[in-house]
Parts: structure tokens; sequence; C-alpha cells
């Protein structure tokens, strides 16, 4: 079995970009890691890749060059950047293929996903009642995640702040712009407790990433990121998912624990042994709820940590360094792949305002979403 | 005609209690009834009292397919709870006759059925489930 090694990333800006497909900003940030690897497009042997919104990935060997390449597609919802990348990896473990891709890309229209409940297993009253709304989930998770672990509507404040002042220094971010504190506590609400700074929106982009195996990598050149491992978990019983009519009052796990647990077993390594994590934050909550289920801290000791800074670029465990979704928006199938991208960054060391200080050696990033979905990946350089 | 119901099988016939799904073969309930039949699931009828297990409030006018008031101007927010039934299953439900600053996890509420659109003709209303307070 061999190891696997990121060997090249691209990205396409997130946010808005008239004029430009998904697909189109898919290809460029192909291109842009061809380039950053040293190689040609025909050097890349298969490649895994998806979007939710923009069409079937595969197609972009019209655009890449004929190659005959094997190009698979990948479909599962949040979790179609993670999944990409699990199979890139295992393609190459498996030492079936040297080097390959993993590209996630998509551009969504603005405002909230309108959602059809008939697609959900659901009658026709559940939207025509008011509660076809993914926003109204996110606020009754947290309301009730912050009743039991005691935690004050300013930790979500932080969180959004925080991410504004690390969106500010990122070049891939679409919210390039600080918000204070303050000025984010008094902004209209959207679902209680979470008002507008607080969600992420819908919105473009696009990664790849060039993955190879020890040997290929090390004839490459470059710097040596290692692929530790690469989990993606479905949901438990008693979870609570997006779109739930009823939730089962026995309460159960999340799959981001389930992720979280057999990444860190793979990888024989702790949440202490990570120096900087990319966790999901689709709202400030989802953030805050993921330090505790990825294991960095204890369920009730965010306020602490958020008010101590501990997860600012310069605390002890740096989240979100790019801004996360709160400050880049979520292009579902790119957005896991932006997590390992940012992670792939810093551990090279060229994240420039944003880097984490003293040599980062180890990076973490989880992503999650409907319908009950997590992946995440363990980076080592 | 007076106001109906937005659906059918979301009530009991006498509108006292909301129609639950049960698992005959985990015991697991939950709700609506499942829009296709199936052998292990029968219809149950679900406690009418409950508490707060969590909330949120829908601060803005939904789009489609909402079918109640979205006009900005005078669109009302509402509260959007999950009332836990003790033994059965925690309900996804508006809450009615309290103002969303004086909601509070754990607070007892009962069934009730409110008009999805109030202003609209009696004749054309439908109504939908909620909960409000003991």
């Amino acid at each position: 079995m061999s190891d696997v090694y990121i060997v090249g990333a691209g990205i396409h800006p997130f946010g808005r970009t008239e004029g430009r497909d998904g697909m189109d900003q898919g290809v460029f940030a192909v291109k842009q890691a061809l380039a950053d690897t040293d190689i040609d497009w025909k050097d890349i042997e298969f490649a895994f890749g998806g979007s939710a919104a923009s069409g079937a990935a595969d197609t972009m060997v019209s655009k890449l060059g004929l190659t005959g390449i094997q190009f698979i597609n990948v479909s599962n919802g949040c979790a179609t950047g993670g999944s990409a990348l699990n199979a890139a990896a295992s393609s190459i473990k498996s030492g079936e293929y040297d080097i390959g891709m993993a590209v996630g890309f998509d551009k969504h229209p603005r405002g909230a996903f309108n959602a059809d409940p008939g697609s959900y297993g659901l009658p026709n009253w559940y939207g025509e009642a008011g509660y076809m709304l993914t926003t109204q989930f996110f606020g009754a998770k947290i309301m009730r995640y912050m009743h039991e672990n005691n935690l004050s509507n300013e930790t979500l404040g932080r969180v959004a702040e925080k991410a504004f002042r690390n969106g500010a220094k990122t070049d891939h971010a679409w919210r390039r712009s600080e918000v204070d504190l303050e000025t984010i506590m008094n902004a209209p609400m959207i679902s209680d407790p979470l008002n507008k700074y607080m969600f992420c929106s819908p919105a473009e982009g696009a990664v790849a990433l060039i993955l190879a195996s020890e040997k290929k990598a090390k004839e490459l050149g470059g710097p040596m990121i290692k692929l530790k491992t690469s989990v993606m978990r479905t949901r438990p019983p008693g979870s609570f998912e997006v779109f739930a009519a009823s939730i089962d009052v026995e309460r159960g796990g999340t799959a981001t624990e389930l992720a979280s647990q057999a990444a860190f077993e793979q990888a024989g390594m702790g949440p202490e042994d990570i120096d900087v994590a990319q966790l999901q934050d689709t709202e400030a909550g989802a953030e805050i709820m993921h330090m505790a289920e990825n294991g960095f801290c204890a369920h009730g000791d965010q306020e602490q940590w958020l008010r101590e800074g501990r997860t600012e670029i310069s605390g002890e465990l740096p989240v979100n360094t790019d801004g996360g979704c709160l400050a880049c928006g979520e292009p579902i199938g790119a957005s896991g792949l932006r997590q390992v991208y940012e992670n792939v960054v810093q551990l090279r060391g060229t994240a420039g305002e944003r880097q984490v200080p003293d040599d980062p050696k180890t990076a973490y990033t989880q992503v999650y979403g409907a319908p009950g979905v997590s992946a995440v990946t363990i980076l080592q350089r | 005609m007076a106001a109906q119901p937005i659906a059918d099988n979301l009530f009991t016939e006498d509108m006292s209690a909301l129609i639950g799904a049960r698992n005959k073969e985990t015991g697991q309930i939950f709700f609506p009834l499942p829009l296709t039949e199936s052998d292990h699931i029968e219809p149950v009828a679900l406690a009418s009292r409950g508490t707060v297990w969590t909330y949120t409030v829908q601060r803005f006018p939904p789009k489609t397919p909402y079918a109640g008031p979205t006009d900005p101007e005078t669109f009302k927010p509402y509260v959007v709870a999950y009332v836990e039934l003790p033994g059965q299953t925690m309900v996804e439900s508006r809450l009615t006759g309290i103002e969303p600053e004086d909601v509070r996890i754990g607070m007892e509420v009962e069934l009730t059925a409110i008009p999805l659109d109030p202003d609209a003709p009696a004749e054309d209303q439908k109504l939908i489930h909620a909960f409000r307070p003991v």
C-alpha cells in the first residue's frame, strides 16, 4: 500500500464571478493545480469530481483535453468534494495509479437554497406551512445546543468576527472586510439565535487537488504533504438533520463524531496533535458544535476558547484560517476541498498574512452537511 | 364551508391530535404518516400535550413552496419549535399565542390548529398544526 501525497493544489476564487459558469471555474482550478505541480493534463492518470448544481464533472475533459483519462463523477451531497478526495486517495493507496486528481466546483443562485419537499420524502404541506428552510434547522439545532451547554449568543458573534477577520487576509475568500463584534451582534435576526452575519451564503467556486504516490511525489520534488487519512461517514441513529418533521426523543451521536473518531484512529493521532483545523461553519453555531464533535474541546468549553482567542490564527488551535464558509460562501461541490486546499497552503508555509506561526506540521479538515454526512481529512508534512 | 386542514392524514378526524406513524417492528414513532403505505407502519394518534425541546423564529417571508402571507411589509415572524411528546417523538410545529421573546425551552404546550393565512376568506382558509402555551 502506498502512502498518498497532495502534490498540487488549485483554487478558483470563491464568491461571485459573473460570466463564468461552475464548470469553467472547475477548469480554472484544475489548470492552476497542474501549474502548481509543474505537470500537464496528459500526466494525470485518473480523476474523481463532482458538483451539486453545475453539471457532470467528467465533461470537463472537453476543455482540458481528450486524453482518454478515467474520470468518475461523485454526487454525495455536502460531502461531494470529500468523497472525491477519498476515492482518489484509495486509487493511489491500492497501487492501481500513481497520480490523479480530485476536483469540486459549483455555482448556486443567490439566496437560501430552495428545496422541494417531495425530494426529501415529505408531504407538500410541509413546504406550504413554512418549514422547508435550512435556516430554521440551523437555528433550532444551535438553540438547543446553547441551552444544554450554557453558551451565550456572543459566542456565535465571536465566531463570525473571526471568520471575517481571517477572510480579509485571504485571496480566495468572498467576504474580504472585517466586521466588529458590536455590528455583528446588532444585525437583523434570520433564524434565532442566528443573525445575518452568522450564516454563510450559497456561492461559487472550485478547487482541484492533485494526489500522488510516495514514489511519484518524490520524483516531482515539491513539498511532501502527506494525506494521512481521508474518512467519510453517514449519520447514526438519533442524529438531528435538516428537514426533519420529527426527531427521536432518544438522542444519538453525529456523522461528524463517527468520521472524526475513525480519522484519528487511522492516523494514530489525537486532537491534541493537530496544529490547524478547518471545521464546517455553515453558520456560526456549526463551528462551535464541531469544535467539540471533533474532539478539540469539551462541550460547553467553546465560550471560553473563543473569548481567549484560542482558535485565532495566533492561538493554540487556529480554526478556519481562510474565514471558512462564513467568509468564502458555500459552493457545495467545492467546499470540502477548499478546506484541504487551505491546509496544504498552511503546511507549505505560503499562506502569507494568514499564515499560522511556528511551522505547523499537522492539519485537520471536517465537512458536514445534508443529508447527515461528514468527511474528515488529516494532512501531515 | 368552514376552514379545512391543509392536508389529509395530518390531524385525527376530531382535530384533537396529530397523526403520527409507528414502526411495528422497531416501535419507533415518527411524524407525519409517510406518503406511501407500508405493511410495517401503522397510524398512531400523537399526544396533544408536550414541552418545547428547542425552537427558532422565522424572521423573513419564506419563498415558494410557502403558501402563507409573504408581503414583507406585513410579514409576522413565526416560531418553529420541536415539541417533545413524552415517550413518542418530537414534532416540528409552529407555536401560537406567544411572542418569540417569551418562548422558553421546557415550557408546556398543547396542540391546536391555526389558519395558515388569517386574513384569507373563511372558505379559503387552510388549517395547520401549532402548539400553544398551557
